[in-house]
């Protein structure tokens, strides 16, 4: 190891501080939102010095927005437990599906297997609103409009996608001769693919499946057109918070927070993975 | 039954369409008795390992059948033909260790715990890798993955074993050893065996049958002596035998009574009628523009014969190797002992007949060995 210059020290440092203060300063000014009342947010000239209070958070958690019109009955929680249950079935049905679909397509050279996977890409290039209008209406016919199950489904189109991708770049990583090693020594197609492919892939699965999951979570427009107030994610719910009186700045904050908190808990948490999976599965074609 | 272990009909491969593709494997055919083990020589990208693939199932067969064990193969899966295999590229598990790698198809069958642990000591102590058995395949070198697939493959019971280069790897002193080793292993068990391999040494030392193999065609299948005494054709006489055999090409005409081959630059071997048997007198002077080799052991100095000139000579701690300018191309000599021979020396060399390989020079095909007739 040799001494770096100082001025190269120096200049890296300032460099690191600028992008860290460029991504950070939002969150960090959300966090600061949240624990003010909407007059201290909105003094002119704004302030750093203010007495902070967990009213906003009280107020999401316990339903009751106090708003100058009166009481509010809002639904936070609801929307945060709605939002869970929508990315988590979502991811574990898209991962049922779509991890074997990625092996296949990984493992399988059909003709015609290229365009497919291509066909389920583009599922991602479409904008959602161009899909949604139709489905609408079918989704009443079906009489899925407005259930778990029906969004779950139509979240397939964000998650599906994204985890063959991810997880098909990985499967093709794995020599096959290793699974063919363990195929002559007397294993079937679905042993090996269980005891062998599985596990090789397995970073690059969580990776799929964390990335897919933190997409889910933000979606927006999927719900805000196919479910109603009850079935409704945080992303949506957050819309509450403007009021007739108003929007709550301190409590759309809050709401924020509590609503980036698990995806960015999650994101820390899985933060090698992540990078791992997008870098080397997503890349690869 | 005095069926085949394995039968290879007029097998092809061709990497993408048919006709259209890569031409791996042209029309081999071949069979292979129990007990037997073979050797695949040639060089890179010849088509060994693909051959060896369409066997073992991981490679559709383009065209032609292969039998395995009295079973038509070529469209049943990898898993439903009973061979083992030690792939090139070694193929370890990589979540386990040496010892399950080594142990994954015993404990498939639902072996004995105890004798499970027995096989893998024995195979691991034959192939000298008792203390890496715990170790991680990624924290083992190159030979030791090699040895450790090879032992994969060998503890197997199976009706063939495909060992596809099995010890590329190693270092000489350790293929040397454990070439004796694994003929022995093999034999004592009645093993059917392929071995792919490049280097010639090791299949002449572990085969009772050696397939040459070129440009996707099988070149010559026969016993090691075989191949070295009656090469079939021009390939395998300059590939199999170290150093290569000498090649020159000739022409063969009958005047004065006495045989002469002319070679370049002017030169002119003459031979006595007697000295080659009539029927394979009249295929050369049919044949008129041959290819002559000889084997570099069988180049003699001599008092009269004809004349060439020393560019090199080393001695290589048990025998001399000689170059020498010879019918405008160079001869090669290997001689048993120290040769005073300066560059620039004069030398004359004598081959004698029955030390003569004859080659159509149109075909590449064996036309005469000495005296016998070729094919
Ligand atoms: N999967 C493949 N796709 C296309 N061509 C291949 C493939 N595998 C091998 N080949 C080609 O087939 C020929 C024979 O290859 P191979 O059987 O591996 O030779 P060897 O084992 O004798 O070195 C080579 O020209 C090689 O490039
Ligand atoms: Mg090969």
């Amino acid at each position: 190891m040799h001494a770096t210059p100082t001025i190269e020290r120096i200049l890296r440092g300032t460099a690191i501080a600028l992008v860290c203060l460029f991504f950070m300063f939002p969150i960090a000014w959300i966090m600061l939102m949240s624990i003010q009342t909407n007059e201290t947010i909105l003094r002119v000239p704004p302030s750093v010095v203010f007495a902070p209070t967990f009213e906003n958070y009280q107020a999401l958690i316990t339903g009751k927005l106090e708003t100058a019109a009166g009481t509010l009955e809002i639904n936070f929680m609801r929307n945060l437990w709605n939002s869970l249950l929508l990315s988590t079935s979502s991811v574990a049905l898209g991962l049922v599906l779509g991890v074997p679909a990625a092996y296949a397509f990984a493992r399988l050279k059909f003709r015609g297997s290229e365009d497919i996977a291509f066909t389920l890409l583009s599922f991602r290039f479409a904008p959602p609103l161009l899909v949604l209008l139709p489905l609408t209406i079918y989704f009443q016919q079906l009489g899925l409009a407005n259930t778990y199950g029906g969004l779950i489904w139509v979240y397939q189109l964000i998650v599906l996608p994204l985890i063959l991708w991810i997880v098909r770049g990985y499967f093709e990583d794995i020599p096959a001769d290793i699974e063919y090693a363990y195929r002559i020594a007397g294993h079937g197609f679905w042993a090996t693919f269980r005891r062998i492919a599985l596990p090789l892939a397995g970073p690059g699965i969580a990776a799929a499946g964390l990335l897919a999951f933190i997409f889910a979570w933000n979606n927006f427009v999927f719900a805000l057109v196919l479910a109603s107030a009850d079935k409704q994610p945080v992303t949506v719910g957050a819309l509450a918070f403007v009021t007739a009186s108003g929007i709550q700045y301190g409590q759309v904050a809050a709401g924020i927070v509590l609503s980036i908190a698990p995806t960015f808990a999650l994101a820390l948490y899985a933060q090698r993975y992540l990078v791992e999976g997008l870098s080397l599965g997503a890349v690869k074609g | 039954m005095s069926e085949a272990m394995l039968r290879l009909d007029a097998v092809d491969k061709f990497y993408g369409p048919i006709d259209e593709g890569v031409h791996a494997v042209r029309a081999v055919s071949m069979t292979v008795e129990k007990g037997e083990i073979i050797a695949l020589l040639g060089s890179s990208g010849c088509g060994k390992t693909s051959t060896l693939r369409m066997v073992a199932g991981f490679e559709a067969v383009s065209r032609g059948r292969i039998h395995l064990a009295g079973r038509e193969v070529q469209s049943l899966a990898p898993v439903r033909r009973n061979v083992a295999m030690a792939f090139e590229g070694y193929s370890l598990y990589p979540t386990v260790s040496v010892r399950d790698n080594i142990a994954f198809a015993l404990k498939a069958a639902r072996l004995a715990e105890a004798e499970v642990a027995r096989r893998v000591g024995a195979v691991a102590e034959m192939l000298e890798i008792t203390d890496i058995l715990d170790r991680f395949p990624h924290s083992i070198s190159g030979g030791q993955q090699q040895r450790a697939s090879l032992a994969r493959a060998l503890i197997r019971k199976a009706d063939l074993h495909l060992l596809d280069e099995p010890m590329g790897q190693l270092e000489p002193q350790l293929r040397t050893l454990l070439r004796g080793r694994i003929k022995h292993f093999i034999k004592e068990r009645g093993l059917t065996a392929i071995l792919v391999t490049h280097d010639q040494t090791e299949a002449n030392a572990l085969a009772d049958r050696i397939a040459v193999m070129e440009g996707g065609v099988l070149q010559q299948y026969a016993s090691p002596a075989e191949i070295k005494e009656r090469p079939a054709n021009l390939f395998t006489g300059t590939f199999v035998g170290e150093p290569p055999m000498n090649v020159f090409p000739a022409s063969v005409a009958e005047a004065g009574g006495r045989l002469h081959i002319d070679l370049q630059g002017g030169l002119d071997l003459v031979y006595d009628l007697a000295d080659f048997a009539a029927p394979v007198r009249e295929r050369m002077l049919a044949a008129r523009d041959v290819v002559i080799g000889v084997r570099p052991h069988a180049v003699r100095r001599a008092a009269t014969g004809a004349p060439a000139t020393v560019v090199a000579n080393q001695w290589l701690g048990d025998q001399s190797h000689i170059a020498a300018r010879f019918a405008g191309g160079a001869i090669v000599l290997v001689e048993h002992d120290r040769a005073a021979l300066a560059e620039g020396a004069p030398i004359t060399v004598a081959i004698r007949p029955e030390d003569l390989h004859l080659f159509d020079a149109a075909t590449g095909q064996a036309i005469s060995h000495g005296q016998a007739l070729a094919g």
